[in-house]
């Protein structure tokens, strides 16, 4: 009895330690997607100014896994992934499609990837954040993996590292392309 | 004295403006509705949606972009006729339970809701065992005080006595 009761703090304490240990790894601000698995919302975004195609959900439904990468100029961590962007867009043999998200200035999108290069199949402008919000975006950048149904199959919240790219995001890619 | 003065003039200056800036408001007059009851509920809703960039404060309190968007879209569905619930459940179904404050009851979160109770039971159930081996244990250990120990203690208390009174 007595033996019993003092080992139940150590047992706590054991359970708590997994718990803790299990979680380290993961980032607490990270908020889990709903829309895993289910379709892309429906959606149709104006071009950038100059362009002749904007992105519109029939762009994601073609039959080929395909990437939608939401960025925005005013993003720095959109600017440290950028380069990752155009090699997903490289080596990926799948279209990444860009959702330029809640600029100030619809210029800005253009100046930005004329500056910094453009990896995108089609860039849609999403001046107001409404299909930001149907896509569930929360924090710039995102990128989702869209199936050849045009369901949404992953996303990464936070910029691309190299890490996310070639251990996530290809694997995931090749998985879905079967 | 004009340190301690000057100490409190401190606190005053760092913590008076900080004191007048509190009861700001992150909704903006240009968001209100024209409509007193709908506006009314728009902040019913509001308060129990978390913002998602910032995570531990309301839309209604956030003055995140994106919080200030939600606000928005809050007041086009009460316009558009939805219920508070709908209105709810449309931010839901985008961003999930997380968004929001107050989390429902169904089975992924049992845990969640049971713990408080199943804490205070415990907590009770030691209580509870704790008295009942004092009770039995409590006839075996000495109640009394030696001859030695009354001794010192009359000798302790006397002498404090006599400190007493001769102050």
């Amino acid at each position: 009895m007595r033996f019993s009761i003092a080992v139940i703090p150590l047992v706590l304490f054991a359970a708590l330690a997994g718990v803790f240990l299990l979680n380290i790894d993961k980032d607490a601000s990270v908020v889990p997607s709903v829309l895993i698995d289910k379709p892309a919302p429906e959606f149709s975004l104006p071009p950038l100014p100059g362009r002749d195609h904007g992105l519109s959900r029939a762009d994601l439904t073609k039959g080929n896994v395909s990437v939608l990468n939401v960025f925005a100029s005013w993003c720095i961590p959109c600017r440290a992934e950028h380069p990752l962007i155009k090699r997903l867009s490289r080596e990926a043999s799948v279209p990444v499609y860009g959702l330029n998200y809640k600029e100030k200035d619809p210029q800005d999108g253009v100046k930005w990837l004329d500056e910094l290069g453009d990896p995108y199949a089609a860039v849609g402008m999403d001046i107001s954040g409404r299909t930001g919000i149907d896509f569930g975006v929360y924090g710039v950048p995102e990128t989702f993996i869209i199936d050849g149904n045009g369901q949404i199959r992953y996303k990464h919240v936070g910029p691309v590292t190299v890490e996310v790219l070639e251990k996530v995001l290809m694997p995931k890619i090749e998985e879905l392309k079967g | 004295m004009i340190r301690r003065f000057k100490l409190v003039f401190g606190a005053l200056a760092i913590l008076l403006p900080v004191m007048a800036a509190s009861p700001a408001f992150a909704v903006n007059p240009d968001e209100m509705l024209s409509n007193p009851v709908l506006e009314e509920r728009a902040r019913e809703i509001s308060k129990e949606l978390r913002c998602l960039v910032c995570q531990n404060q309301s839309i209604d309190d956030s003055d995140a972009e994106l919080a200030r968007d939600l606000r928005v879209l809050v007041r086009e569905r009460l316009i558009a006729g939805d219920d508070n619930e709908e209105v709810i459940d449309y931010i839901v179904a985008r961003y999930g339970d997380y968004v929001l404050l107050n989390p429902p009851l169904k089975p992924e979160t049992y845990i969640l809701w049971a713990s408080p109770v199943v804490l205070v039971l415990l907590a009770m159930l030691a209580v509870f065992a704790f008295y009942r081996r004092k009770k039995r244990d409590g006839s075996t250990a000495s109640a009394s005080l030696s001859k030695d120990e009354q001794a010192r203690l009359d000798e302790l208390l006397g002498t404090s006595k006599d400190n007493g009174k001769s102050e």
